[in-house]
């Protein structure tokens, strides 16, 4: 079997780990993939799994294999016979892969004709044979334009080749007009903006090579933009999202699993705890067109449950609601607070909901949840002024009440007394 | 440090949070405690009675760290006072609280011993002699409310220890000792 099959790789929650430009088409839920009778090239049969087909492969994952088949290696997709065998069995359809036929049993109750029409057009679209071509035209066009090539004034396609300034700037100036004319393509209707879409995948993916390559040359202004814009262009990416299109009945599932993958780099980013609503921007972005609503994010969240991934979502008291790391626990933001808050700056002004956000890193609605968290352990007090609400460290635990006068030379309260005399309000 | 007049201010006093009521309840019972003890120290030594909420009180607000309590607190902090028998309010409304740095009974102790030091012990004083007669003069005696001094004389006069006898205004109430 190990001919026609090769192994996939998965995420922790279960996923499938696309290669480059590959984007999930359709998906049916438990599918048997069996072995035609007869045939020599015979495996053992696959039972109950999820079919996923993409532009590259078909897939079949359960909880303990993950198997693929790349649509290269398909020979035949046999034309489902109605006959009136089928009208008693499950629906089924049969491809061949070299010398073996696979029989793909349907018993979920996903749409298996769309499936079976999305298989015929990703097979004959032949994705993966555009991948392999692309990159070569662009190493061709890479080594010309730096001018390292072969030397001769004419081109691989015969056109008279320019060199020196004059040539870079010709070269320069194409790109931009093929750039405009995919931009503006683009945005000629939402079907062609579709089409597009994995073009534009790679003109981003072109740009940031652009920009690392001249990083290191440019003076220092240009530097923060494009380090930004590096970052953005990679924020930029779920080449292959899950749609209610393609997934269907299972598509809160998938995409829980999807957002459970995606939220585990800006969450470490935010220090282990992100709200809702940032992830839900993030998560939106990244996805591009099919975009998910408000109500789908926060099923697929709650959805976290009963899976085993390694974050949650939490509510607070006041309604605020994040995700966070399992791992994550609030005994380290609150050291992270301790510190900050023990610093004499902060000692002598307070601290605001968006001071701790800022320095801690995290959204100021959080940063206020901790900081009320903080306040109830007793280790905060507040002050509600004209300026508005801040937060210092309570010294009322350190205060004798049989002496006003007393002050401890070790402890806060004899840090307050010095950090605030500095300032002269003494 | 900072004053008030000739009082000294603690240091705490300049801390922003301690003019804001603290919601979480072991930090405002320590607060509560922290505004009880000054407010007693400020009165005491400046002879103040009555404290009005909606006049200025000196210690209800900070100008150095521009901060001032809220009505709710000023009234939480002299309604601790009160339930600890260190206050009274004057009103139904809680506009105007009598604060009692001694008790009235305490009240009744000092004004017996201002008798027998100064060998009064069967003679007649007015109230007003009492307040502000040559001999109250450098005493806790001296400049005290009228009202409080008239509460102590009668818990006095139920235990026999004086008769208290009215004359033809209030000024000359007259008092005559019998320890």
């Amino acid at each position: 079997m190990g001919d026609i099959f090769t192994v996939a790789s998965v995420t922790s929650s279960g996923r499938p780990v696309l290669v480059e430009n590959e984007v999930e088409c359709n998906l049916l839920s438990n599918v048997d993939l069996e072995p035609e009778d007869g045939t020599a090239n015979s495996f053992v049969a696959l039972k109950s799994g999820v079919l996923i087909l993409t532009t590259h492969r078909l897939l079949w994952l359960s909880s303990a294999k993950a198997v693929g088949i790349p649509l290269s290696s398909i020979t035949h997709i046999f034309s489902s016979k109605r006959s009136i065998k089928s009208v008693f069995h499950s629906p089924r359809f049969r491809f061949q892969v070299s010398a073996a036929v696979i029989t793909v049993v349907v018993r979920g109750k996903g749409d298996w004709e769309v499936f079976l029409t999305k298989l015929w057009e990703c097979w004959r679209a032949r994705a993966w044979e555009e991948t392999t071509t692309s990159v070569v035209v662009s190493r061709e066009s890479t080594s010309s334009g730096s001018g390292m090539g072969s030397g001769g004034f004419y081109g691989s396609d015969g056109s008279v080749r320019m060199v020196g300034v004059a040539g870079i700037l010709r070269k320069e100036q194409q790109m931009w007009e093929s750039t405009d004319k995919s931009l503006q393509d683009a945005f000629q209707d939402l079907n062609a903006l579709m089409n597009k879409a994995k073009e534009m995948v790679l003109l981003a993916e072109k740009m940031r090579q652009k920009l690392l390559s001249t990083s290191n040359s440019t003076n220092q202004d240009e530097m923060g933009s494009k380090e930004e814009m590096q970052d953005w262009l990679l924020s930029v990416g779920i080449a292959s999202p899950v749609t209610k299109e393609s997934a269907g009945a299972l598509y809160h599932q998938q995409l829980s699993s999807q957002l459970a993958d995606f939220v585990r780099i800006p969450l470490e980013r935010a220090g282990g705890m992100i709200s809702l609503i940032d992830i839900y921007c993030l998560f939106n972005r990244a996805r591009g067109t099919e975009l998910i609503s408000p109500e789908d994010l926060f099923q697929a969240c709650s959805l976290w449950e009963k899976f085993d991934v390694p974050v949650m979502l939490r509510k607070f008291d006041s309604g605020v609601m994040v995700i966070q790391n399992k791992a994550h626990s609030d005994e380290e933001v609150f050291a992270r607070l301790r510190t900050l808050v023990a610093t004499p700056e902060v000692i002598r002004t307070g601290i605001s909901a968006s001071d701790a956000a800022m320095t801690l890193g995290i959204a100021p609605a959080m940063a206020k949840e901790h900081l009320l968290t903080a306040e109830s352990k007793g280790f905060l007090c507040r002050d509600v002024s004209p300026d508005g609400f801040r937060f210092y460290v309570n010294l009322f635990p350190e205060i004798s009440p049989n002496d006003l006068h007393l002050v401890k030379d070790h402890g806060i309260y004899g840090a307050w007394i010095r950090a605030a005399s500095v300032s002269g309000i003494d | 440090m900072q004053r008030l007049g000739d009082f000294k201010l603690p240091a705490f006093f300049n801390y922003p949070p301690y003019f804001t009521l603290q919601l979480v309840r072991e930090t405002r019972e320590k607060q509560v405690q922290l505004w009880k003890e000054l407010i007693l120290d400020y009165c005491r030594t400046q002879k103040i009675f009555v404290i009005g909420l909606e006049e200025e009180f000196p210690l209800f607000s900070n100008l150095v760290i521009e901060r001032s309590l809220s009505n709710e607190a000023r009234e939480a902090f002299l309604s601790a006072l009160v339930s600890e028998g260190r206050a009274e309010w004057l009103d139904k409304g809680h506009r105007k609280c009598l604060i009692l740095w001694h008790r009235i009974q305490d009240w009744a102790d000092l004004i017996l011993s201002f008798v027998k030091e100064n060998g009064l012990e069967d003679s007649v004083m007015t109230v007003e002699e009492i307040r502000s007669g040559i001999e109250s003069r450098g005493t806790e005696l001296q400049g005290m409310d009228r009202t409080v001094l008239m509460r102590a004389l009668k818990v006095l006069e139920n235990k026999g220890k004086l008769a208290i006898f009215k004359g033809t205004s209030a000024d000359d109430e007259g008092v005559k000792f019998s320890i």
